[in-house]
């Protein structure tokens, strides 16, 4: 990792940890008295100490040769797809556990920071961000190279960017852990953790923005547009959302400046939002390259794509009133949100269908490998849980839906269904190109995650429509006298098998997770091994000589 | 736009542009797609036409149907309401006696009374009042206050130990903690109080026996009475049924005696509505029935 920097940027890797190091102390002695402030002083600094012993330890390295810039730059992509999958397998195994206690609550072994309220955030901080964002940013950075034929702008920022970013999901969840939380969902982290989430992102903006002005394709691909969008987007959500004044600047603990309603429209203008640059346009951009690449098939519709693409960027920023329907919102609002929503589908399902027919021509590989067949049923997820989406946003609908597990299996047809399947789908093609491997370690274990993760998904999302429309139903019906016929522990007793079999589901697609890491982990041993320089076949810059197309110091 | 080549498969043109080995065919917008997106937005537009839609500075567009969600909501809940009034107008008016009395009434407290429970009483109570260690057991008919309806209503109202000025007011001393009883008389009221339920004592037990029941007759019967049986004034239990609180063992007596003991049960005067708190009163009796 440290030899691929210049010195230049190894200087500029110690200023920064310095910085980063004095921020630490800074939280530890503002932290005098808040155990959290202090303790994530001492994480940063941690993590900027070893960081700093680790380019010292490696400083007078020789630096990289000239020829690296007539070559992509790959590390911090692979670097993510491991971070990924650690995060996936911790992220899925709280996941589990969180069901489980919605099972047998008694799980939390009497401990505070064990209990469900805390788990729950670090579970969905941990797959969301831990191993979505991660997977985005290592695929974004491949992608991003590979579509416009230039190398990233310089080694140091997209370490930066992965390494700040995952010191961001670990003062998230440890804060958690520690009951730290801002209240808002998917944006429980606290004011420094958010202030510290936006500088990494303005320079992620800034790798794509400068590696595209260096392009040497004409056009952007699809898949960029994609990309920029989620990077754009979640910047301004991010920021709007998290505006909040701390009790004190030594005090972890802050207040959002929006109240009431405002705040709860703000929030879900961001939860959804979130769901649909974070979890929808950035794994679009990741299907859009990784699908029709291995099944080797042109994108079936340019025209249909740009539909699509400005379909779905404009209708989504008006659909999150839809979370709030009967609610003190104004009635005018929640109309806008439902409305928007329902003409949102079509280019949703537009997008799944592009993928869809990108695939005739090639079903028999669909058929056998089971990569592909990874990315054509998160495609298939997508579409359902697109119009499973849309259906909820009906304020009619959304009365019997809202509150209940339905919601929760809605949620998870597109995580496990869409993100987790595209990324693995998308991993499975991207490892072995990244290790310079003909294949990954094994094809048989990719078959078994396959079925592993689709079993899972699908036993999950049953038993939690089932249980979410009887919740709905008991919570609604009424009894000869005029009043409740269940009580909330009767649905709650009603519940119970359902979350069973959810636990189990989830189960399934753990260990498919934990089958997939150990896959890859195999896969890299393998390169490493066997040390052969395999010819890269066609992930080289393509087809004009790129050395001369690039210059030093681009 | 300049066309790229024929993909065979297909027979489209590609659109000239390649990005790393990935082309992009020239097929049209599905029709289907078009007719999609215009039947989706034109269900909008009827939607906002007839439902409250655009913001129009401080106002906004009232929609052809006049349809508000405050008053939708307001008028459902009277309505429920004048629909249960038909029984529930009776409650409120007739004696506990006369409703224990009328079967139909009795129907809707049982249908009624199960949820209102379940939903309000039974996390501490248990769903079917059995209670738990720390919480009484409605169903035993032992009564710590009375269990004549009134006094059940009003503990329900009030609460004990609670925020209300009028709660009433449970006080088991720590006897041990404060000094007032040496750690050996403790022990041996202890043993005193296990045999009062006619419990099976062991050999060291019995020895103390005697020494307890002084201590009893010296500290404890103004509340628990001359013979252990309670006394509804002061909420004090009987000690010699089989009903308890936070247990019979040697233990569970030790620790109540020794550290005291002041159950918290929330009033619900603000929470609940006089007839909900008839309608729970008259349930409450009816637990015991199940026994
Ligand atoms: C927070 C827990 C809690 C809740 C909720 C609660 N109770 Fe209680 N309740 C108690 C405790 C504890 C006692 C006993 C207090 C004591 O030890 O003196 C009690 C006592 C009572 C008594 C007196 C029993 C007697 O023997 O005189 C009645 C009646 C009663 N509860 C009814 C209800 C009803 C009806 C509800 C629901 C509206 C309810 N409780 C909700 C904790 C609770
Ligand atoms: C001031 C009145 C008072 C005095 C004096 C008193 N008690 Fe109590 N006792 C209570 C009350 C009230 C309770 C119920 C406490 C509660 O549940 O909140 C109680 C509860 C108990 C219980 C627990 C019963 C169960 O169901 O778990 C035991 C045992 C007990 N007392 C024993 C004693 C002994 C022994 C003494 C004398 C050393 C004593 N008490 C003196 C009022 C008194
Ligand atoms: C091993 C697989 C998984 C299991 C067992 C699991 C389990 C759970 C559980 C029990 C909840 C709480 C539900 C509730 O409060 O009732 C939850 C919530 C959530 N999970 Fe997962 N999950 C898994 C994978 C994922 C993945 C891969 C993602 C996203 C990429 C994800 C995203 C979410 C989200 C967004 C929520 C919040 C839903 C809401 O608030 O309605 N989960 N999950």
């Amino acid at each position: 990792m440290l030899s691929g920097l210049t010195v230049s940027e190894r200087q500029l890797s110690l200023v920064v940890l310095g910085l980063l190091a004095v921020c630490g102390l800074a939280m530890i002695g503002a932290g005098r008295n808040d155990d959290a402030l202090g303790t994530h002083g001492f994480i940063v600094l941690g993590v900027s100490l070893g960081l700093t012993f680790l380019v010292i330890s490696r400083y007078f390295d020789p630096e990289p040769s000239q020829e690296r810039l007539s070559e992509y730059y790959d590390d911090p992509t692979r670097a993510g797809i491991i971070l990924a999958m650690v995060w996936a397998v911790i992220g899925m195994f709280v996941g589990v556990w969180v069901a489980a206690l919605l099972a047998w609550p008694d799980l939390t072994f009497d401990a505070a920071w064990a209990s469900f309220g805390r788990l729950r955030p670090v579970h969905t901080n941990g797959v969301i961000f831990g191993f979505g964002g991660n997977a985005l940013i290592a695929t974004s950075l491949h992608v991003l190279q590979r579509t416009s034929r230039a190398r990233l702008p310089d080694q140091f920022s997209p370490w930066f960017v992965l390494i700040g970013y995952n010191l961001f999901c670990i003062i998230a969840a440890s804060g958690y852990l520690m009951g730290l939380t801002q209240s808002k969902e998917y944006a429980e982290p606290e004011w420094y953790a958010d202030i510290w989430l936006v500088i990494v992102w303005v320079v992620y903006f800034l790798i794509y923005i400068r590696t595209l002005q260096r392009r040497k394709e004409p056009h952007i691909y699809v898949a960029n547009w994609y990309y920029m969008a989620f990077i754009l987007v979640v910047a301004v959500l991010h920021i709007v959302n998290n505006l909040a004044l701390p009790v004190s600047l030594g005090h972890a603990k802050s207040y959002s400046v929006f109240s009431g309603v405002q705040d709860a429209m703000v929030q879900w203008w961001y939860g959804h939002n979130a769901v649909a640059f974070f979890l929808t346009a950035g794994f679009l951009g990741m299907l859009y390259y990784y699908l029709p690449k291995r099944a080797e098939r042109p994108i079936f519709s340019y025209r249909l794509s740009i539909i699509s693409f400005w379909g779905i960027t404009f209708m989504y920023m008006w659909a999150g009133s839809h979370h709030l329907h009967y609610t003190a919102l104004p009635q005018w609002v929640q109309t806008l949100g439902m409305t928007f929503s329902v003409v949102l589908l079509v280019p949703s399902w537009a997008s799944a269908g592009n993928a869809l027919a990108t695939l005739n021509g090639a079903w028999h590989r669909v058929r056998d490998d089971a990569t592909l067949r990874f990315m054509m049923v998160a495609a298939v997820f997508y579409g359902i849980s697109t119009f499973e989406g849309s259906f909820m946003a009906i304020r009619a609908v959304n009365s019997l839906s809202h509150y209940t597990d339905w919601t929760v299996g809605h949620v998870h047809a597109g995580a496990l269904g869409w993100v987790a399947m595209i990324t693995f789908g998308s991993f499975y093609a991207l490892v072995p190109w990244m290790w310079k491997q003909g294949r990954m370690y094994s094809p048989k274990l990719v078959e078994v995650h396959f079925w592993f993760a689709l079993a899972g998904t699908v036993i999950y999302v049953f038993a939690m429509w089932n249980s979410g429309i009887i919740q709905g139903l008991m919570w609604r019906t009424y009894n000869d006298s005029g009043t409740l016929a269940y009580s909330f522990i009767d649905s709650l007793v009603a519940m119970h098998p359902y979350y069973i079999a959810r636990t189990v589901g989830g189960l399934f697609f753990l260990i498919g997770a934990v089958v997939g890491a150990y896959n890859i982990a195999m896969t890299i041993r393998m390169a490493r091994a066997a040390k052969v320089r395999e010819e890269a076949g066609t992930d080289v810059p393509l087809p004009r000589p790129v050395a001369t197309a690039m210059q030093a110091g681009e | 736009m300049e066309l790229g080549e024929r993909d065979p498969v297909t027979g489209r043109h590609t659109t000239g542009h390649e990005w790393n080995g990935i082309e992009e065919l020239e097929t049209p917008v599905p029709r289907v797609v078009l007719f999609f997106l215009a039947a989706t937005t034109l269900f909008a537009i009827g939607y906002w036409i007839l439902m409250p839609a655009w913001p129009l500075g401080v106002s906004y567009t009232k929609g052809l149907l006049g349809f508000d969600q405050r008053e939708v909501v307001t008028r459902q809940v009277r309505d429920a309401a004048f629909a249960r009034a038909a029984w529930t107008d009776r409650i409120a008016r007739a004696s506990f006696e006369e409703i224990a009395a009328d079967p139909t009434l009795m129907r809707h407290v049982r249908e009624a009374g199960r949820t209102l429970f379940a939903d309000n009483c039974a996390v501490c109570h248990g769903v079917k009042g059995t209670g738990g260690p720390g919480f009484p057991n409605l169903a035993a008919g032992a009564w710590l206050w009375g269990g004549d309806p009134a006094t059940i209503a009003e503990t329900i109202r009030i609460g004990i130990n609670s925020t209300h000025e009028g709660t009433r007011v449970s006080q088991m001393m720590a006897f041990g903690r404060d000094g007032v009883l040496t750690g050996q008389q403790v022990l041996n009221v202890g043993a005193y109080v296990r045999s009062l339920s006619g419990q099976s004592l062991s050999e060291a037990e019995r020895g103390r026996l005697a020494a307890g029941k002084e201590v009893f007759a010296a500290n404890c019967v103004v509340c628990h009475g001359d013979n252990g049986k309670g006394k509804h004034d002061v909420g004090a239990p009987d000690l010699t049924d089989q009903f308890w609180i936070y247990g019979g063992d040697v233990q569970s007596v030790h620790t109540t005696i020794y550290g005291g003991r002041q159950g918290y049960m929330p009033h619900w005067q603000d929470r609940l509505s006089p007839v909900e708190t008839k309608l729970l009163t008259l349930y409450v009796l009816t637990l015991g029935d199940r026994q």
